[in-house]
This record gives C-alpha cells, structure tokens and sequence, in this order.
C-alpha cells in the first residue's frame, strides 16, 4: 500500500513539474496578485505594511483555488481514474495522495515565494515569521479542502469555477486565523494571542487532513458511477 | 507473464441488471466464466457490453444481481483482481512509454508478484524499442498496446477487455491473442467485448442483443 501511495505521489509530481500549470502557474498569479494590489493602493508604505497580511494570504488563497480544477479531472478524462479506482488503494488514500501532491506543487512553492512578495508590500520585519509558520499551517488545509470541491465538480466541463464556490467558505476560517496571527504581530499583542490564532488554524488544517480525503473520495464515487 | 494462483476460480454472474441514465439496458443475466476460458461478448451498439465490463470492474453499479469471484480473494471486491483495458487508455502524453508501465507496476503491484518487468512487457506488446520516446508521439495502435503491457506487469486472474483489438494492426492482433491465451493457460479469466475476431483457439460466447429482454 505504501508503494502505491508513494508512486501516486511520485507520477503526480513528474506530471506537474513536467505538463506545467501547476505550481509554477499559482506561483506566477501569486506574484501578479500581489503586486498589482500593491500598485492599486498606491505607494502608501504604512498602510502597505498594514494591510500586507492580508493581502498576501488572499492572494495565496487564489493561487490555490486557481489549481484545483485540474486536481481529478485530467485523470478522470483520460480513464486513469477508473484504473485508480480499480487498485489496491481506497479512493480516501488516493485522494489524499493527490492532495498532498497539490500542496507540494502549490502550497509549498507559494510558502516559498510569500517572503519575498512580503518585502515588496513593506511586511515589518517582526510580522515574517508568524506569517510564514501561518502559512505553513494552514496551506495543506487549502489543498485538503479543496480537494473536496475539485472531486464534488469533476465531472462538469469547465467546473473550476463551480468549485472555488464551494470551497471559499471552507477557506474562511483558515484565512481569519492565518491573517489573525500576522495582526496580532503587527499589533504588538503579546505571544499568547498569536499562539492563539495559529493554535486554531492547526486544528482548522487537521480537521480538514481527515474531512478532506473522505468527502473527496465520496464526490469521485459519485462521478465513477 | 501474471500467474494467477493456481487455483481454479470462476467468474460467476447471478440475475444482473444494469440501468443507465434512467434506460434499462439489459436484466436476467447470468453467466459463468471458469479458470482458463475467455466470454467474448457480442451484440449492437449499446447492448450493454461495455457497461457489463464496467459492472464487473466495479465502475459502474449493479441494480440487480450478484457477481461472485469463486476461488478468488475473498474480501477483495472483484474488480481488485481484474484488469480493466477500456476505451480510454489512461496513457499521459508527459511520460516515455517506459515511466508510464513503472507506474503501473508499482501502483498496481500488490504483495505476491510474479508478474514481467516493466521491460521484458514492453518487449512482448514490441514497444521494446520505443522505451525512451514520449507517449505522446504513439500511434493509435501503439498507445493501444502500451495500455495492454500493463496488463502484463501486475498479476490479476480477471482480464476485462473491451474492443482490445480496434486499431491493431494484424501482426499485432496476434500478438494480443497470444497474451490472450498465454494468460488463460496460466489459468486466467478473460471476459472480452468485440465486434472483430479475436483468433482465440476457443472462446465462450454471450449474446446481449436486446432481443434476449424481451422474452
């Protein structure tokens, strides 16, 4: 079962880095989200610095969204999910597979480029670390939950835009508890209180590790049949 | 090649039906597929024969009936032991013949084995020397038996092929038919739907023309 998983997550990878449109797509709309907001606002450094948070975990959360149509639906296309199905692995493990795939092509690569879109925005220098450790909590939720919207739209054509609905409201409460824990650093509040934010972000990403993987597998067993 | 256990096992369908999208496609079908033997499925356009290969798999729901592997693993569902080589052929033009059957191999492969390598598979379909070229540039029948090498790297006894001859040419049509053979001498099960001759030695035969449902 565990080489199974492992050339799920293997192939996924080789298919991203080498069909494209995976990270390296989020990557780019991270960055021109980003600075055409920065633009848009005008070269206010303060208020960039206090709206920087923000900002940034909003475009990250679209980077995400923009990804995930693609999540099942290319397998489904072309038969390979049939054949998934069929194995020795349950739909769960498949779907959890694949989702940890998108966090490693999307998540990981946006967590990586955040920083440097920080400088750009002004982010104060105190504000990096509880940002980036937000941001590395709860990235996995947004590919776990949107695994969910990804498999629940499979089969419709054009469905990327059907599944950012569903999935945007799951999204809220990682973006309030990510953006809460950079405030709370820009703010001055003592430790405690970001510790605070970030501890329920790690249950919002845990919660969404086991939730995720199930509903996926029963949207895909919907669209087997 | 994928030695199913020795064993004798029988494929066993009990009263199926299948409906899709709200039509009745066919009911009251029962058959019987042992160990070594091949039902080739007959019938027109849109008797059923791919949704039948698609109810053994477990893709496609049962509204009645049982299907029973005897012999076989017995809290794995059917479709787990089978092999399914469909219309579709699952093939991602962003990697070489080679990468595509090792992926195969590996996900497919449960504990047991015995079954070829991801080379001497290529060899057998004669993709050897085309290991290295990209899936995207195969042809029809190239891709086609490509899909078919997969077959050969992880053992199932169940073989599901639906037209697994359409777009071979005739050199490689036999090939097929003597994987075909080659697998039920080992003792495997080859249920197949097809409107071409498939030049097996002997096959059983299963007529869906709709006008079985009528009487």
């Amino acid at each position: 079962m565990g080489r199974a998983i492992a050339a799920l997550i293997a192939r996924d990878l080789r298919l991203a880095v080498r069909a494209g449109g995976g990270g390296g797509m989020a990557v780019f709309f991270f960055l021109i989200t980003v600075s055409v907001v920065a633009v848009g606002v005008g070269p206010n450094l303060s208020l960039l610095a206090q709206i920087a948070p923000g900002i940034l975990w909003v475009a990250l959360l679209l980077s995400s969204l923009l990804t995930l149509e693609r999540l099942f639906q290319a397998d489904l296309e072309d038969g390979t999910l049939d054949l998934l199905a069929m194995g020795p692995l349950p739909l769960e493990a498949i779907a959890a597979a694949k989702a940890f795939s998108h966090w490693l092509t999307t998540g990981l690569p946006l967590l990586v480029a955040a920083p440097l879109l920080g400088l750009l925005l002004n982010l104060p220098v105190n504000v990096f670390p509880p940002l980036i450790l937000s941001m590395a909590i709860g990235t996995p939720a947004l590919s776990f939950l949107g695994a969910i919207g990804a498999a629940l739209t499979v089969g419709v054509r054009r469905g990327g835009l059907l599944a950012s609905l569903l999935v945007v409201p799951f999204y809220v409460p990682v973006l309030i508890f990510g953006v809460g824990a950079a405030d709370e650093a820009i703010s001055g509040a003592p430790p405690g209180v970001m510790l605070q934010a970030l501890s329920l972000l790690g249950a919002v990403t845990l919660a969404s590790l086991v939730i995720g993987p199930v509903a996926a597998a029963a949207g895909l067993r919907a669209a087997l049949k | 090649m994928a030695p199913p256990a020795a064993r004798m096992m029988t494929l066993r369908a009990a009263d199926l039906a299948c409906i899709r999208g709200g039509r009745l496609v066919y009911e009251g079908l029962s058959f019987e597929v042992a160990s070594g033997e091949a039902l080739v499925l007959v019938g027109p356009n849109g008797a059923g024969k791919s949704s039948l290969l698609r109810q053994i798999a477990g893709l496609v729901e049962r509204a009645a009936g049982d299907l029973t592997l005897e012999g076989g693993k017995e809290d794995t569902p059917v479709g787990e032991q089978a092999h399914y080589l469909g219309h579709l052929d699952a093939l991602k033009p962003a990697f070489s013949v080679e990468e595509t059957l090792r992926f195969w191999a590996a996900f497919l492969d449960g504990p047991g084995g015995g079954a070829l390598d991801v080379l001497p598979a290529l060899d057998a379909v004669r993709l050897g020397d085309l290991a290295d070229l990209s899936v995207a540039y195969l042809s029809a029948g190239q891709r086609k038996r490509l899909a078919l090498a997969r077959l050969l790297v992880a053992p199932r006894p169940l073989w599901l092929l639906d037209e697994p001859s359409v777009a071979l040419d005739k050199a490689s049509t036999a090939i097929l038919a003597e994987l075909m053979e080659a697998h039920m001498a080992l003792g495997g099960l080859i249920v197949a739907a097809t409107h071409l001759e498939l030049g097996l030695k002997r096959q059983l035969t299963l007529d869906l023309s709709p006008r079985r449902q009528v009487a």
